[in-house]
């Protein structure tokens, strides 16, 4: 049972309090009139599932009922850490261990990783 | 009742405090501080049980946790009846009763023990599949027959009397195992002020010390766990928690302790203060760092007949010996690859009793107690090892052969040793359980001869669990440990002085794990691998030469490390002998995954107080206790009881009995469409939304239009996922331009809230936008039927005027003295009323009702009346109709889609996806069955053809069927494909029993199909 910090209460909670809601940072089309049906489709239906560090989203489901992202070790299960909705992971998989101010640099050249979004 | 194997003094056991206890039927004594398993030896009782597949007899094997063989049943009564308890770890007290969990008619003269014997070589593993595996149909028939072959103690029948209960725990260091490690782990992270949790399995913390001959500061080992339990145990800081076993290492630290509080004081927990004490406590610790101390379980020899009663672990006959004053034999043979044996051997001769040999597999042993045993006149056989025991209900001798390790051969001339006890040992294993149960993989050290845990971040091992071995050793890396994990927390290092230990000079030790035997392994005698599983050397080779590398699918084919052993004494055996089948080494063949829980946990302490009453909470309607005493049956709704129909009395029929469900429902239905009827709609969920954008939010979450509804008007909504799907539905109401009450499936309603808010939070945080839960803070009575408004003016100033109070209006006002929001919306199809008032009123307003309701017939109904009248109008429920995969379009309630809204709002793109737009998805329709008697089967299948051959295309299935009393015929709600376009067509459904039922599609529409009746 995962020990997880709620960003927004600012505690370790038992899981039990917490609801998972699927992969993090899935943007909704602004406009999905203008998607193809392929395009919908793969919003609507396709996740990744990998080995190793994933974003999650899940929400304080009996606690304060707020939204928040989980960067996750699907291999070990260690939460690397929880940030509100909106802000972005420090650990991703180019950065497992965590991204460092000199990393921003480099990032700015380079866009995030396809389904990381803000 | 002599105890012939009871030594005449020594031992942790108090003679002076004699405990009668019946094994099998037998009266027997022990003493104080016994174990079960410790007073049958010292009784002489050699089988104990019969083995799980071959029913061979079987003894006492080891002194812990390990012991495959020794598994009881316990309890003298009915309700006291525990399977499978370990008699090693089972304390004795006056009076227990207890007997052998497998053996017809008993474990003496056992049938099944003819099946091991004559079918033994034709048993190989998956031989009940392979055997019994045609034909298909007879297998569930055989299984009972095998079942009542194989011994797995059987459940109590009767409700248990004792109560088991949780406890939540924080600590900042949890040490698991209280040996020589883990009181130095204690004792270090103590000193230091962080909170410790110190637990340990056995009845006495000590572990290993507890049977040592070693001095610390010159004094004897037990003297020093004595002084260090003092220590703990005066510091508030720690908690000590005896008889209680770490079984199941979760995540992120979460670990979950058995404590057995009253299970050595008599077979139900004894009262205390006149109350009976909690039987079983299961400790739910979240540690901030583990450190695990749970040391290390001595490895057997594989040899043949190496299950026979006399075969024992060599360290468990120092245990005994040491710690219970019990030598289980008169004549031991000592077979070994190691020094730290011998132990057992000098513990033998220092009793009194005979050692016949000591042989050890090594050319040469040179260790210290080698030498002390040469010293006594030990006979010592090197570079040889018992190949075979000998005996049927007790070892009678050990065959004793030189052997070629190498080359996996008996070598030289064989000897024959009388004897009655084989004590064996192939050097130790980590109990590594705990730190697989995180996951993290092993790794294996040749210079140990074991696997050592892999560690996750925050735990670490000490002792006898990280293959150190030498007590001082041990007591250093305890120590260690402890002041680590406290100072990654934060905490300062405390001095702790660790006692001076001797050390020992050992040999090196030699990897032994199966000996050859003469004949080669598929045809020499039994040498069983798995004790309790009877998972022999010959099952794996067998195993391997069928095809099964992988060690997981060996352990799956041969069953070894199953159960409630989960390997503890035979897996590196097993994997050492698939490595020598296979060609590798031990590493390379890997080893299996250990689940939780450790040893067996009783439901009662899974359980805790969570049963009954108390296993998941009722929720209540603020009318609940009117309904209880007008005699409804409930049904239970999520968690909610709710009225299902309120039976009365047979009319004429006083004091006699009450009206079937079915002419309750009939009566309630009419009384709604030809009187007035009233429900508890007290359980819809209602959310309140406010804000300035929450007109918006509604049009983006809601199928339909919401821009133009104006305050005091009320709306109908559904509501899709993404995908399109109908998720829930309910109607919104305007209370005021920025304000707005949903309401939601009653066992929607926490799922709406949770989306709601994920929308609002993730998508479009930029709407000013709240949403609160009310659904407790009202109450909701439902009054509808043709004389509603008459009834509810007699309790109301309110104008409920037709036309000025129009259908799907709300009004505030007074009802009966009380605020109240009066809703006209109706679920039934007649003149309807929801009336809402602040739930601690409810009631009044309910019996207000009540009060005036004799001359209008008004008459309470439960949710199956309310299911019949809403399906006849073909108002869908969610959940019922749909599924997560039927649109609003497939129920035909276009009319509920905002096509030209101008957001995108959830569902409407998928609305267009070639799937949803296909002709032939199911559609709800009505069906009428032909003949008005039959009342169709809920989820019945619908074929087009009946004489079409099977298997038949399925054409969709019935949601929702009832009788209806105004109708007079039955009637249902189906998906049918294409059924929009099949109007007055016939479907057939065939039933299981042949009945192949005829019906027509129709309207789903049964009643009022213009809707006037709730405009009147």
């Amino acid at each position: 049972m995962f020990h997880i910090h709620c960003p927004y209460c600012g505690e370790h909670r038992e899981e039990e309090e917490f609801h998972a809601k699927g992969q993090a940072h899935l943007q909704r089309p602004a406009d999905p009139e203008a998607c193809s049906d392929e395009e919908w489709g793969d919003y609507l239906f396709f996740r990744d599932n990998p080995r190793g560090i994933h974003h999650e989203l899940w929400v304080h489901a009996v606690g304060c009922r707020k939204f928040f992202n989980i960067t996750r070790n699907t291999v070990t299960y260690e939460i690397l850490e929880t940030y509100r909705i909106g802000e972005q992971p420090s650990f991703t998989a180019e950065y497992p261990d965590g991204r460092r101010p000199q990393d921003a640099t480099r990032e700015a050249q380079a866009p995030l990783k396809a389904g990381v979004h803000a | 009742m002599s105890q012939p194997h009871r030594l005449g003094q020594g031992g942790r056991i108090d003679r002076s405090c004699k405990l009668g206890f019946s094994f099998n039927g037998k009266r027997y004594q022990g003493h104080a501080g016994d174990t079960l398993a410790s007073a049958l030896l010292a009784n002489g009782v050699d089988i104990v049980n019969r083995s799980f597949k071959y029913s061979r007899p079987r003894g006492v094997v080891a002194a812990g946790a390990e012991e495959p063989n020794a598994l009881v049943q316990l309890g003298s009564i009915e309700a006291a009846q525990v399977p499978n308890v370990r008699a090693t770890q089972q304390a004795l007290f006056e009076g227990l009763e207890a007997c052998s969990t497998n053996g017809w008619p008993n474990v003496q003269r056992d049938m099944m023990s003819l099946v091991g014997k004559l079918g033994g070589t034709f048993m190989p593993p998956g031989f009940y599949y392979k055997t019994f595996m045609a034909p298909a149909s007879l297998w569930m028939t055989y299984e009972k027959i095998i079942r009542k072959g194989a011994g797995l103690g059987r459940s109590p029948m009767e409700r248990d009397p004792d109560s088991y209960d949780h406890l939540h725990q924080h600590c900042d260091v949890l040490v698991v195992g209280a040996g020589p490690a883990g009181l130095a782990a204690a004792l270090a992270a103590a000193r230091s002020g962080v909170r410790v949790i110190l637990c340990d399995e056995q009845e006495e913390m000590g572990g290993s010390l507890l049977d040592s001959h070693e001095t610390l500061d010159g004094r004897p080992a037990g003297a020093w766990v004595a002084e260090a339990l003092k220590v703990l145990g005066e510091r508030d800081n720690v908690t000590l928690l005896p008889r209680t076993t770490a079984n199941g290492y979760h995540d992120h630290h979460f670990v979950t302790l058995h404590e057995r509080r009253t299970e050595h004081l008599g077979e139900t927990a004894p009262r205390k203060g006149g109350w009976r004490q909690v039987r079983s406590r299961l400790h739910r610790v979240r540690a901030g760092r583990v450190i695990l101390a749970t040391g290390a379980h001595e490895r057997p020899l594989v040899y043949a007949n190496n299950d026979v009663p006399g075969n024992l672990v060599a360290g468990a006959v120092s245990t005994y010996i040491r710690r219970y004053g019990v030598v289980p034999g008169r004549k031991l043979v000592l077979s070994t690859s190691n020094d730290h044996a011998y132990r057992a051997a000098l513990d033998w001769a220092e009793s009194g009793r005979e050692v016949v040999a000591i042989v050890d597999a090594r050319a040469e042993p040179d260790g210290e107690l080698v030498e002390q045993a040469r010293a006594k006149g030990i006979r010592i056989i090197t570079g040889s090892a018992v190949i075979e025991a000998r005996g049927d209900a007790r070892v009678s001798a050990a065959r004793v052969a030189r052997v070629d390790l190498e080359a996996f051969r008996v070598t030289g001339e064989m000897e024959t040793l009388a004897c009655d006890t084989i004590g064996s040992s192939g050097g130790y294993s980590p109990v590594i359980h705990l730190a697989s149960h995180t996951g993290a993989r092993p790794t294996w050290r040749d210079d140990l001869l074991g696997f050592v845990p892999g560690l996750v971040k925050g735990v670490s091992a000490a002792g006898g669990a990280m293959g150190t071995y030498p007590t001082g050793e041990v007591l250093e890396e305890g120590a260690r440990a402890g002041h680590e994990a406290a100072a990654e927390l934060g905490f300062p290092e405390g001095a702790v002085a660790l006692p001076r230990v001797a050390t020992r000079r050992d040999g090196a030790a030699m990897a032994l794990y199966q000996v050859p035997h003469v004949k080669p392994t598929l045809r020499a005698p039994k040498q069983f691998v798995d004790l309790q599983n009877d998972v022999t050397a010959a099952a794996v080779e067998l195993a391997t030469r069928e095809g099964f590398e992988s060690i997981e699918h060996v352990k799956r084919y041969t069953a070894m490390g199953f159960g409630t052993d989960q390997g503890k004494l035979g897996n590196i055996n097993g994997m050492a002998i698939a490595a020598r089948c296979l060609g590798k080494s031990i590493p390379e063949v890997g080893t299996t995954v250990f689940r939780p829980n450790y040893t067996p946990v009783t439901f009662g302490a899974i359980v805790g107080r969570h049963c009954r009453e108390l296993f998941e909470p009722e929720r209540h309607t603020a009318l609940h206790p009117w309904h209880v005493a007008h005699g409804a049956e409930f049904e239970d709704v999520g968690q909610w009881k709710r009225p299902w129909y309120f039976p009365q009395e047979r009319r004429g029929d006083v004091g006699g009995e009450r009206e079937s469900m079915a002419e309750a429902v009939a009566r309630e239905c009419r009384a709604v469409r030809e009187a007035v009827g009233i429900l508890d709609a007290s359980t819809l969920g209602k959310i309140d939304i406010q804000g300035p954008d929450a007109r918006e939010f509604l049009g983006r979450v809601y199928t339909n239009k919401w821009a133009q509804l104006a305050p005091g008007r009320v709306r109908y909504g559904l509501m899709c996922k993404d995908d399109g799907m109908v998720f829930d539905d309910g109607t919104t109401s305007c209370l005021a331009d920025n304000h707005f009450l949903m309401t939601t499936t009653t066992g929607g309603a926490a799922g709406v809230l949770e989306w709601l808010e994920l929308w609002h939070q993730t998508e479009w945080p930029e709407l000013q936008v709240t949403f609160t839960s009310v659904t407790d803070h009202w109450a909701t009575m439902t009054v509808t039927g043709p004389e509603a408004r008459r009834l509810l003016a007699e309790i109301t100033d309110m104008d409920l005027d037709r036309d000025s109070f129009t259908f799907m209006d709300w009004r505030e006002g007074v009802v009966a003295g009380v605020p109240a929001r009066v809703f006209r919306i109706s679920f039934t199809g007649e003149l309807a009323y929801e009336i809402n008032v602040q739930a601690n009123y409810a009631m009044h307003v309910w019996e207000a009702l009540f009060a005036n309701g004799d001359r209008y017939g008004l008459t309470p109904y439960g949710t199956e009346t309310m299911h019949v009248l809403r399906a006849e109008k073909g108002f869908i429920i969610t959940g019922q109709e749909t599924d997560g995969s039927v649109t609003p379009e497939d129920l035909g309630m276009q009319w509920c889609v905002g096509y030209d809204k101008p957001c995108s709002w959830i569902g409407k793109r998928a609305l267009s996806r070639p799937d949803t737009k296909r002709p032939d998805r199911k559609q709800l329709v009505g069906l009428k069955p032909r003949d008005p008697k039959v009342v169709l089967e809920e989820g019945a299948q619908i074929v087009f053809d009946p004489n079409h051959s099977i298997p038949m295309p399925m054409a969709g299935h019935v949601t929702s069927s009832y009788y209806s009393p105004t109708l007079d015929s039955g009637f249902a709600l189906a998906v049918v494909k294409g059924g929009q376009q099949k109007m007055g067509e016939t479907v057939y459904l065939p039933m299981a029993d042949g009945q192949v039922h005829e019906a027509d599609i129709v309207s789903p529409i049964f009643v009022d199909p213009k809707g006037e009746r709730q405009n009147v």
